[in-house]
């Protein structure tokens, strides 16, 4: 097998998102490996949502029992490091990535360790760790497969929970011949069962001589101590089981109070991310092996990550913390399924990634992803924590707007829109103007087949022309009309 | 410190303080009381048949379904599942005495080891501390009677539950492990298990067997 990249921590380029979006919808195999979103994930979160009459119910319990973990939360990460300490774990609170990466290189190097598995995880993408550990001489191998494929290809995921949907299958077997030089070069890889067997050998193999696992947590129990991984695969696992050390990298904000509180979220984690009424495998991690246990990690190490979510949570953001990662925003948005995940330049992908980025990384750095939005307001409609996510985005785009980040061009337009919309009388003669030329200029055909400055949009569809009067013309007509009708109250 | 200097963070952002009583007991009482959300329609009527709920669920996520009268029947259901499926007579289960107890020994075919899993084990036998009809979920909790790794290195899971063990929801499992290991102690690891190995990471197509178990067998069975 080929070695591995040394791929650098990973270098946002969310301040270029018009240009990664460009170079995006004209990837063909890009847009072919998208094209599955609509009828696959939507779909199946339809049904399953369907299934469940209680669904639409349950998201109101879940939005207010996160706004219960984030107002109580210094109280439940307290009582959930007793319980983690209680089980014979450890608990290391890292402010920073850097601080998380260096703690977990030191728990590597405390156990001699030479290999790591990993299951997926968002934060660690998020703090860089394999570059870090890679750095310090560890052998790190993903082991999801949608993650094991892109660690092959030197990229990262594109999606939070189906990290290689950007792929199509002949690029996987492209990937593994090009890496998997040790095995015939005649084998046939055209089923993706053939592709996943082959996988399946090649991990085996690194499963059984990792020194040190570590996984992710969807959720942390304040009750319990337990640390929560959500799976289909069987990878986090065998991640977690059989190496001698099992660490957890998690935020702060994933601790909820109860195992009948994870039970409510758990209700719609799957549902809203795969439309699967529960993944195959839900497991409970709660310190390390006990005297008896035959099997089972040696030791049990929690990270606890800030990386800027305290700021968040003072912040008028707040809300964006509730999210349970379950990518449902992510499959809805027109944007992400125009573009997919990797032109929003950082980890978390889609409106989740235009309310947390900035927040995370920076105003400069990933305000303009609150404008890569239609707001047509599918992601709120569908999140199971119900977060406003249209709202924080506009927000952002303020903000943004109040740094001087927003492009000088737009700050005009956006300036001189505002000036003219003081001025009611002003606007409505201006706009009145405007439609009869654009119906002027349009001639016969009613519609632009070019624009000035849009020749992008032009190029794809025409520019309806306005037709006859504007909308504040028409709506004093119809309030005059439903005047004389004697119900003036009533808005037409 | 980290450690104070993130709690500091976090009580800033929220304007609270330590000693803040209120919010003290607020939180006390629901780690107490264990609230839980409305359990699903499906399974909350009095008079649901759980086990044709568990059955029917736990099919719908790809897995085998079986019902055994009696735990004697047991070894030769499996039996019939392992030749059905081309896979050898040969099974690791831990040291559930219970199991011990199945008459396996009556079909001198069958070669039974006992222990953790190891690279080369084709088929791992579990018991389930409970079975959840809410989603055909089993729960299974970690120790020498049930090892671990018996669910996910050997290609075949097997996983006996037994009847009376099925409970409508998640909360009720939880409410029958804090009765039985007492509050707050957890084994090593609780399992809940709701289907075979699966993956849909390449061009998003469903794939039984990514890195656990190719088939998974429930044989539902009287009380052990």
């Amino acid at each position: 097998m080929a070695s591995l990249g040394q791929p650098a921590p990973m270098q946002p380029t969310s301040h270029q998102f018009k240009k990664n979006a460009r170079t995006a919808l004209s990837d063909h195999q890009l847009q072919e490996a998208l094209s599955g979103l609509p009828t696959g994930l939507v779909a199946q979160r339809a049904a399953a949502r369907d299934r469940l009459p209680e669904f639409e119910a349950l998201r109101d319990y879940g939005r207010d029992l996160r706004n219960h973990c984030l107002d109580h939360l210094d109280l439940y990460l307290e009582r959930y490091e007793a319980r983690v300490i209680a089980a014979g774990g450890h608990v290391h609170w890292a402010e920073t990535a850097e601080d998380a990466c260096a703690a977990i290189l030191r728990i590597c190097k405390a156990a001699d360790a030479k290999s790591i598995t990993k299951g997926k995880s968002m934060v660690s993408e998020e703090i860089g760790l394999n570059a870090h550990l890679q750095t310090a001489g560890l052998e790190v191998i993903e082991t999801d497969l949608g993650e094991y494929i892109l660690q092959l290809r030197d990229e990262t995921p594109s999606h939070i929970i189906a990290p290689a949907i950007h792929l199509i299958q002949g690029q996987v077997e492209g990937d593994f011949r090009r890496q998997h030089q040790h095995l015939p070069k005649n084998r046939r890889l055209d089923e993706p069962a053939e592709l996943v067997d082959e996988a399946r050998q090649i991990l085996r193999e690194k499963f059984l001589s990792a020194d040190v696992g570590i996984t992710g947590a969807n959720f942390l129990i304040a009750e319990t101590g337990s640390s929560i991984i959500v799976t289909n695969e069987g990878n986090g696992d065998l991640t977690q089981s059989l190496p001698k050390v099992h660490v957890v990298i998690a935020a702060i904000d994933k601790v909820v109070p109860t195992l009948n509180d994870a039970s409510a979220l758990l209700r719609l984690l799957a549902r809203s991310a795969t439309g699967q009424e529960f993944t195959s495998y839900t497991t409970f991690s709660t310190g390390p092996r006990r005297a008896d246990d035959p099997d089972g990690p040696e030791a049990y190490h929690v990270i606890l990550l800030d990386n800027g979510r305290s700021e968040l949570l003072g912040s008028e953001f707040r809300e964006v913390l509730r999210c349970i990662r379950c990518g449902a925003y992510m499959n809805h948005c027109p944007v992400y399924n125009a573009v997919g995940g990797h032109a929003y330049g950082w980890v978390y992908p889609g409106p989740i990634g235009a309310a947390l980025n900035p927040g995370l990384i920076g105003v400069k750095e990933a305000g303009t992803l609150a404008n890569a939005s239609t707001f047509c307001g599918r992601c709120e409609a569908v999140c199971p924590m119900r977060i406003p996510l249209p709202k924080l985005m506009r927000r952002w785009r303020e903000i943004e707007f109040e740094e001087g980040e927003t492009p000088v061009l737009t700050r005009w337009a956006l300036r001189g829109w505002a000036t003219l919309a003081q001025w009611p009388s002003a606007y409505h003669r201006l706009s009145r103007f405007m439609v009869g030329a654009m119906r002027f200029s349009a001639g016969k055909h009613g519609a632009f087949t070019w624009l000035p400055f849009a020749g992008g949009w032009t190029a794809g569809r025409d520019l309806p022309a306005p037709q006859g009067r504007t909308f504040q013309q028409i709506w004093a007509e119809r309030q005059k009309a439903a005047a004389s009708q004697g119900n003036s109250s009533e808005a037409p | 410190m980290s450690r104070a200097d993130i709690l500091g963070k976090i009580r800033n952002a929220l304007d609270v303080s330590t000693d803040d009583k209120l919010r003290q007991n607020t939180v006390a009482a629901r780690l107490w009381d264990l609230p839980r959300a409305t359990a699903p329609r499906r399974v909350a009527a009095p008079n649901t048949d759980l086990v044709a709920c568990f059955i029917e669920e736990l099919e719908r996520q790809l897995a085998t379904v079986k019902e055994v009268a009696r735990p004697s029947e047991i070894p030769a259901a499996i039996a019939d599942y392992l030749r059905a499926n081309n896979q050898p007579l040969r099974l690791r289960h831990g040291s559930d005495a219970r199991l011990a107890d199945l008459g396996f020994t009556a079909l001198p075919e069958f070669e039974i080891e006992t222990g953790p899993a190891t690279p080369n084990d084709s088929t791992g036998l579990s018991c389930a501390f409970t079975g959840i009809a809410e989603t055909g979920t089993m729960a299974l909790l970690s120790g020498p009677a049930n090892p671990v790794t018996l669910g996910f290195l050997p290609d075949t899971h097997i996983i006996i539950v037994p009847r009376g063990q099925i409970v409508a929801t998640y909360e009720d499992t939880f409410a029958l492990l804090r009765a039985e290991v007492g509050a707050a102690a957890m084994p090593r690891t609780l399992n809940l298990i709701s289907g075979p190995s699966r993956t849909a990471d390449i061009g998003g197509r469903i794939v039984i067997g990514a890195h656990g178990p190719r088939r998974l067998l429930a044989l539902v069975s009287s009380e052990l």
